[in-house]
């Protein structure tokens, strides 16, 4: 998912370029009156939490293994704006530091998992929320949904700037359905993960839970007999 | 389907690559950025990182701009870069074996001259299609000089100099802070990481298919709150020193102009080839 340097036109990673640094003013906005001086540590810390966890090999069979990509999963337990900024640093340092994703190219890729990755995640997180009963084995299933639908929106976003500005000959419908194609395969293990993770989390920490936090549910009294 | 194949390999591949990088240059107690850095005395390691990081997106650019028909400008670019490792002494083996990170849309690349429309010419004992050849091998050379110029980069600057230049470049203090957090903790958390995959281990578990998921899964749930508790605890603990929203800065100097020139001889030689190239193109 990584684009390189030359894939995509310079005009189209200018105007993606920009379009990633509107998202992540946005997030810088919103973390501020959310988190306040907490979100550089926060933030930060989570940054950590992506990029240890991609390196989390979960096998699939015969010798193959595929890692998560942690847009959702980020959004639910710290919120979308920190999860933004996490992925955005996460995916900057990537390219300066290991040469994953073209220095040319970090608008397109913080583009589409920094924000459409994280936020089409945290749309559907927060629909199905709405949606199923109020309890914390829907937030997990929520949360799953997310995951499952955030890696081929991601993908949608590369069809985009593909079909916007591509030097590549493939006819922007073999990529599109190759990119979904294979992305709602990715995403069904994505779901997986990030159902389970958050159902880990919930399990001992809910108060760190980020989609759970306003469900708190009332101390019930009944009388002993 | 060819092409479900070697996107579905994606994923696969740089994983590998990564965990190769990994433990070649494994150090024990040195964070991700300095396991990358190569400490070495020479004239790119000495520029201010701001400047490199100008100068190294600037050649980029230009050399995403040249059409991949113009291959002669390319073999020049390759010899400049190639000329730059030198004088920056990084070894052209590890220069090489870094590249490997680019070979997933390497395979998507490969795949373009067999998949596609118009044209077709005998190569060897391939019948390809030529539109497809020439945008395959146009992403493979930009793609290749794009990721051989990041390692220079981050070979000759560590990442601690990386990040300040990208703050004097005006990337908002809140994100450095961010990325200095993860920086400083990457490696305590990679760690924790590894001890727990120790302590899986030693209880006799090995990870085999999908059915061990829910087991990695909480390891990473119990990762998170980890992760998270201390960077509570951190930000506890800055605040006590006296944190207030902003780390302190140091001051700034400011470079000669020969400093500049020196930094930006790397686009400007593209520059120069760039120019090249449409003349003779003209001719």
């Amino acid at each position: 998912m990584h684009i390189p340097d030359g894939f995509i036109d310079v005009q189209t990673s200018a105007i993606f370029a920009g379009l990633a640094a509107a998202g992540v003013a946005t997030a810088l906005k919103g973390a501020r009156t959310q988190l306040d001086e907490k979100t550089a540590p926060l933030a930060g810390l989570t940054a950590v939490f992506i990029f240890a966890v991609q390196m989390l090999n979960f096998p699939v069979a015969a010798g193959t293994s595929g890692h998560l990509l942690g847009g959702a999963l980020a959004a639910v337990l710290v919120g979308p704006w920190a999860a933004t900024l996490a992925l955005a640093v996460v995916l900057i340092m990537q390219g300066f530091l290991f040469a994953d994703g073209g220095l040319t190219a970090i608008g397109l890729n913080v583009f589409n998992m920094g924000v459409i990755g994280v936020w089409a995640g945290y749309g559907i997180f927060l629909v199905l929320r709405k949606i199923l009963p109020k309890n914390k084995s829907s937030i997990s299933l929520a949360a799953a949904i997310g995951g499952l639908l955030s890696v081929p929106a991601a993908a949608v976003g590369f069809t985009i700037q593909y079909a916007m500005g591509a030097t590549a000959t493939f006819s922007v419908s073999t990529v599109l359905g190759a990119m979904v194609g294979t992305h709602v395969l990715i995403g069904i293990g994505e779901a997986f993960i990030t159902g389970l993770t958050v159902s880990a989390v919930l399990a001992s920490r809910s108060d760190l839970v980020y989609g759970w936090k306003n469900n708190v549910q009332k101390l019930e009294i009944r009388s002993a007999n | 389907m060819l092409l479900v194949l070697g996107l579905g390999c994606l994923r696969v591949n740089r994983k590998r690559i990564e965990i190769r990088v990994e433990q070649e240059n494994h150090h024990h107690g040195h964070d991700v950025g300095e396991r990358l850095y190569l400490h070495r005395h020479s004239l790119v390691h000495s520029l201010p990182s701001h400047l490199k990081i100008i100068a190294a997106i600037a050649f980029i650019l230009i050399v995403v701009s040249t059409p991949i028909t113009q291959w002669g400008a390319f073999i020049a670019y390759f010899l400049w870069l190639l000329m730059v490792v030198f004088i920056a002494k990084i070894p052209f083996p590890l220069l090489f074996k870094r590249a490997l990170i680019e070979i997933p849309f390497i395979f998507f690349a490969i795949l373009m001259p067999f998949f596609g429309t118009g044209e077709k010419i005998q190569v060897g004992p391939f019948d390809l299609y030529r539109e497809g050849l020439i945008a395959g091998s146009g992403i493979v050379a930009k793609g290749t000089l794009g990721v051989m110029t990041a390692i220079i980069l981050s070979t000759s600057t560590t990442a601690r100099e990386i990040l300040r230049g990208l703050e004097r470049l005006r990337l908002p203090v809140l994100m450095v802070q961010i990325a200095s957090f993860m920086l400083r903790y990457v490696n305590v958390v990679n760690d924790e990481m590894e001890r727990m995959k120790v302590a899986r281990e030693s209880r006799g578990f090995e990870a085999t298919g999908v059915k061990h998921w829910k087991v990695l899964a909480t390891a990473a749930g119990a990762l998170f709150i980890r992760s998270y508790e201390r960077g509570e605890r951190v930000h506890l603990s800055m605040l006590s020193r006296g944190y207030e929203g902003v780390l302190p800065h140091e001051e700034q100097i400011e470079h000669k102009a020969t400093v500049w020139l020196k930094a930006m001889m790397y686009p400007i030689v593209a520059a120069t080839i760039f120019i090249a190239q449409l003349l003779i193109g003209k001719m």
